[in-house]
């Protein structure tokens, strides 16, 4: 081991308050988190996304209150809040989805290169976010 | 690690080998192309995008068993990923067995109600 080597500083106990807001990830741990984040999402709200394929397929009458639940709210929940989850989602799925195709696209090429490493994983974050910021358009009514 | 297996096994690790990396990534593959068949079928459909033309898309008896089979995979897929956020993140292996449970317990209830929402219509 080289002296450089010896010097780098080692976390052993980690403070989620003092050390993770200073913890500079690359891009690439960014997807890596995120894939991690957005899955853990999806899981959590499962049942809220199959209430949603429930209502949006079952009947006219549920479609109808599918729709309604954006506008008027359901239960509780004001109509701007179904609609913000379902942005998070729209989000966690994107996200999920090209961070996972780019992971299946190195795995089958080894294209594990240090730039490609780097340059697909900006191409994940801007796209995902991008797709959102248009689709939550569309949800939102701008369009 | 190698200290683990034997007397002491770990009881509620990986498996150690090829099958669930696989599998992680073919369920992946599969819900990528439904995505893209689901998606293709909004765009090429005419007409406005109502109720008819969504439930239609999933009313064909081989839709439904495609879509089936797509739950299956998505409840692989989903064991398998937060399994492994369990295990990076859940150290005392009580809790982490009880997280494990309630994980398949969570997932086999979600794919109970979406494989009767699928057919009751």
């Amino acid at each position: 081991m080289t002296d450089n080597a010896k010097q780098r500083p080692e976390f052993r106990n980690i403070n989620a308050f003092n050390d993770l807001p200073t913890y500079r990830l690359p891009p690439a741990g960014w997807v890596s988190i995120l894939h991690r984040v957005s899955g853990a999402l999806m899981f959590v709200l499962l049942p809220f996304i199959i209430w949603l394929f429930d209502k949006s397929v079952s009947s006219e009458i549920s479609f109808a209150k599918f729709k309604a639940a954006y506008n008027g709210g359901i239960g509780w929940y004001p109509g701007w809040f179904i609609s913000l989850v379902t942005l998070a989602l729209i989000w966690a799925y994107l996200h999920h989805l090209i961070a996972g195709l780019r992971h299946l696209y190195m795995d089958a090429t080894h294209s594990v290169s240090k730039e490609f490493g780097r340059s697909s994983a900006i191409f994940t974050l801007v796209s995902s976010i991008g797709l959102t910021v248009l689709l939550g358009a569309k949800l939102f009514g701008l369009y | 690690m190698t200290d683990k297996i034997g007397s002491k096994r770990l009881v509620v690790g990986a498996h150690f080998g090829l099958r669930d990396w696989m599998a992680q990534r073919l369920t992946a593959a599969l819900m990528a192309l439904f995505t893209l068949l689901v998606l293709a079928q909004i765009i090429f459909s005419r007409g406005e995008i109502g109720y008819d033309m969504w439930a239609g898309i999933f009313s064909p008896q081989w839709m439904k068993a495609l879509t089936f089979t797509l739950f299956l995979a998505l409840t692989y897929h989903v064991w398998v990923g937060m399994r492994d956020i369990w295990m990076d993140y859940i150290k005392p292996v009580g809790l982490r067995l009880a997280l494990h449970l309630f994980t398949i317990v969570w997932l086999l209830s979600c794919l109970g109600w979406a494989v009767q929402v699928l057919w009751r219509f």
